[in-house]
């Protein structure tokens, strides 16, 4: 086979091995010269990028691709670690890996005058290769492993500034607050184990009876995953480790909580999906509740703050909750068969996860600009800085209107499948939704009124637009914002429709492998 | 790659729709409207005498640095309403991560009484 | 009975790990809740593998009879390697967080809402 074939083929690994062998390679490179450790750095995540582009559009033209470790084919038992990746997992992967190029271009004039910066770039490679890793897998075992990476290398990087204790002290309620997930996470592994002799998704799919044990593992599945996702009331880590991390490294905590959140889907509707379509009315209206929860309060915990990126880290809490809500309410309406009403609201969850990384993502590298600029981050000391930081404003902006979900950006198109879809169920839902989004967009005119209108201060008076590097990444993200927002359409029929059905269609998820293994 | 038919579909939910082009002709249309009201305005007016001054109501007028609105104190009147849950919900975010692993074994119990005691719903 | 014993051993010391990460307020105290939560996990993966009367998983020269299941000693080495890469970046970042604050008691170094 050629090439390209070859590279198709192998891709699930590849996606994951380059980042692991850039991320060994790089103090080699930073010993030579700082520069040449920065391009290295882009070059590899570049070719993963590129690399995870192939493999989505070969998963959406051409169905489940699967990678098997150490051998050919399978046989039964299945022993084999396998990837298995489908189109939600190569949607999620999409976004990690944007978001993840984003921040080390952001990164490189952002963090210029730190020192340690080889154990960044190395730990920012290892925590690409810890989230693609547990987005693409089929096997829990290895989701925990690359959990457990991806926690280990991001709880380093937020406690980066080690100067300062404030950092280091939200880098160590994050690395407690994963541990204890993670390890109940493992728990349920080893009551699957027990029970089924099984570790791959779709054999534990396939032979899952719900006895006892099975509705254990799932409780405490879906509380340590959802402690992770920073819903309400297990939250409470997220404002605190968001606002004390650099800002590029915040921005690649968005996309770990979307990947913990993607594992959290992967248990409700594969491994649990034969039951789900039997009787999901509990854990659906768990999941609703839960959202609607996590919308109030994150909407008005942001209401009261004055700390810039501590607002911005309790609104992304609350666009978890509307992701919640929509996903919940695909669950309810998923048996037997799911409703019309519930996949579009499963399409609009969905698509809210990129909506969100991409709007939040934005807000924070604002923020982060905004520091680097004027070295301040409470909003009682900040004013008139849209004469000095033009450029910002005009990003700041974009993103005001795409968080509040005002047309025409993409926070406007999600949100509108999520209102009409909600509405169905229940009306008060997608009032509660409605009103929420017109508190967010209170939250950030406030935003925009103390930091960036206003008259010019005098200490602010040699304060200029930030460098290059960073505007080019804000301008990478904000562009996508844009054309999300003018063409939802093509977005929702390439990429979010294949995902939802996908994530709907467990059948086939486990056929693949039985298909492969040859037997019944 | 795309057909280019396919750039102008209207995004469609199960009870409406959605074209963002449309919108932006509409918006465009009615930005028009507002410059020719705004053409119909008086121009002659003198610049720099107290015509285009704002009014204070005859409060003093400080200098610019201090008129501006600091952050905290932007939506006075919703924090002042809510401020009973506001207060209760900043008390339950004090930094101490032993809080915060209580309020998952608490989801947890609560989680096993809706899902495990249930028989045979789930 | 005895055959459940470990299995209570397992809830015994996730429970006592749980109880000092909540109800104790000292750093070092909370890390060594987080360490018996382990421990317990680890039991729970080696007890599952146990068949009653056999002998260790070794091919080469073995006696024959039944041997125990290999693969959750597998996965439990895993853990516990993941157990001490953990256990190690807490220590150092309370290391960091005594030279600041100068004080080990978490109600303290709170950096919540100020």
């Amino acid at each position: 086979m050629n090439a390209l074939d070859f590279i198709i083929a192998n891709s699930p690994i590849f996606a994951v091995a380059i980042p692991l062998l850039g991320a060994f390679l790089t103090p080699i490179f930073g010993r030579i010269n700082d520069k040449l450790r920065n391009i290295f750095a882009i070059t590899i995540m570049i070719i993963t990028t590129s690399i995870v582009f192939i493999l989505a559009y070969d998963v959406i033209t051409n169905g489940i691709r699967t990678y098997i470790f150490g051998a050919q084919d399978l046989t039964l038992p299945v022993v084999r670690i396998l990837f298995e990746v489908d189109a939600m997992s190569s949607f999620m992967a999409i976004i990690s890996v944007v978001l993840a190029l984003v921040a080390l271009i952001y990164s490189w004039a952002f963090m210029k005058e730190n020192t340690g910066l080889d154990k960044y770039y190395t730990l920012l490679l290892l925590m690409t290769a810890g989230m693609l890793g547990m987005e693409l897998t089929g096997d829990m075992f290895n989701f925990f492993v690359f959990l457990e990476i991806t926690s280990i290398s991001s709880a380093a990087l937020v406690a980066f500034w080690i100067n300062k204790g404030k950092s280091v002290e939200a880098g160590f309620k994050y690395i407690v607050i994963s541990t204890i997930g993670a390890l109940f996470v493992l728990f349920s592994v080893a009551l699957f184990y027990g029970q089924y002799n099984a570790l791959n998704m779709a054999i534990i799919a396939h032979s899952i009876q719900f006895s006892f044990l099975d509705k254990i593992a799932l409780v405490l599945l879906i509380g340590a995953l959802a402690m992770k996702a920073g819903i309400v009331p297990l939250h409470m880590w997220l404002p605190d480790a968001y606002s004390k991390a650099p800002s590029s490294i915040t921005l690649i905590l968005v996309g770990v909580t979307q990947a913990s959140l993607y594992g959290l889907l992967r248990v409700c509707f594969t491994i649990y999906g034969k039951m789900i379509t039997l009787s999901s009315i509990s854990i659906g209206w768990i999941l609703v509740l839960f959202g609607i929860v996590t919308i109030l309060l994150g909407v008005i915990m942001a209401i009261a703050q004055s700390d810039l990126k501590r607002l911005i880290a309790f609104a992304a809490v609350g666009e978890i909750g509307y992701m919640i809500l929509g996903i919940g309410t695909g669950l309810v309406t998923m048996s037997p068969d799911i409703s019309a009403a519930g996949l579009t609201a499963l399409k609009g969850g969905i698509f809210h996860i990129m909506n969100d990384a991409l709007d939040v993502g934005l807000m924070f590298l604002v923020a982060g600009a905004i520091f680097y600029a004027t070295r301040e981050t409470s909003l009682d000391r900040l004013g008139g800085l849209a004469r000095n930081m033009k450029y910002t404003t005009v990003f700041f902006i974009i993103g005001l209107l795409a968080v509040s979900g005002l047309p025409p950006m993409n926070g406007f198109a999600s949100k509108l499948l999520i209102y009409e879809s909600t509405y169905q169920l229940n009306p008060i839902l997608a009032i509660i939704a409605i009103l929420s989004s017109i508190l967010l967009l209170a939250i950030f005119v406030k935003v925009l009124h103390s930091a960036f209108l206003g008259p010019a201060l005098p200490r602010f008076n040699e304060v200029k637009e930030v460098p290059k590097s960073m505007l080019f990444a804000m301008a990478i993200i904000a562009g996508m914002i844009i054309i999300f927002g003018i063409f939802p359409d093509i977005v929702v029929n390439n990429i979010v429709e294949p995902a939802a059905n996908a994530l709907v269609d467990n059948a086939g998820y486990i056929s693949k492998i039985m298909s492969l293994a040859g037997g019944a | 790659m795309l057909p280019f038919e396919s750039l102008l579909k209207t995004l469609q939910t199960g009870s409406g729709f959605w074209n963002p082009l449309i919108w932006i002709v509409a918006i465009i249309v009615a930005l028009l409207v507002v410059l020719i009201i705004r053409g119909f305005g008086k121009k002659d007016y003198k610049k720099g005498t107290t015509q285009t001054q704002a009014f204070l109501s005859g409060n003093p007028e400080y200098d610019k640095e201090n008129m501006h609105i600091k952050g905290s104190n932007v939506y006075w009147g919703f924090s002042e309403i809510m401020r009973w849950i506001i207060q209760l919900l900043k008390k339950m975010h004090n930094g101490n991560v032993s809080d915060y692993v209580l309020w998952f074994v608490i989801i947890i119990a609560i989680l096993f009484l809706s899902i495990i005691i249930p028989a045979g719903a789930i | 009975m005895i055959f459940n014993f470990p299995f209570i051993a397992v809830a015994a010391l996730i429970i006592v790990g749980l109880y000092a990460v909540v109800f104790r307020k000292n750093l070092i105290k909370m890390i060594i809740g987080i360490t018996i939560i382990e421990s317990g996990v680890n039991l729970f993966l080696i007890t599952l593998g146990y068949r009653e009367g056999s002998i260790a998983p070794i091919y080469t020269s073995s006696p024959g009879g039944i041997m125990s299941l290999p693969v959750p000693q597998a996965l439990t080495l895993t853990s516990i390697v993941i157990g001490v890469a953990v256990l190690a970046l807490m220590l150092s970042l309370v290391i960091h967080i005594y030279r600041h604050y100068n004080t080990l008691d978490v109600r303290k170094i709170g950096g919540g809402e100020e």
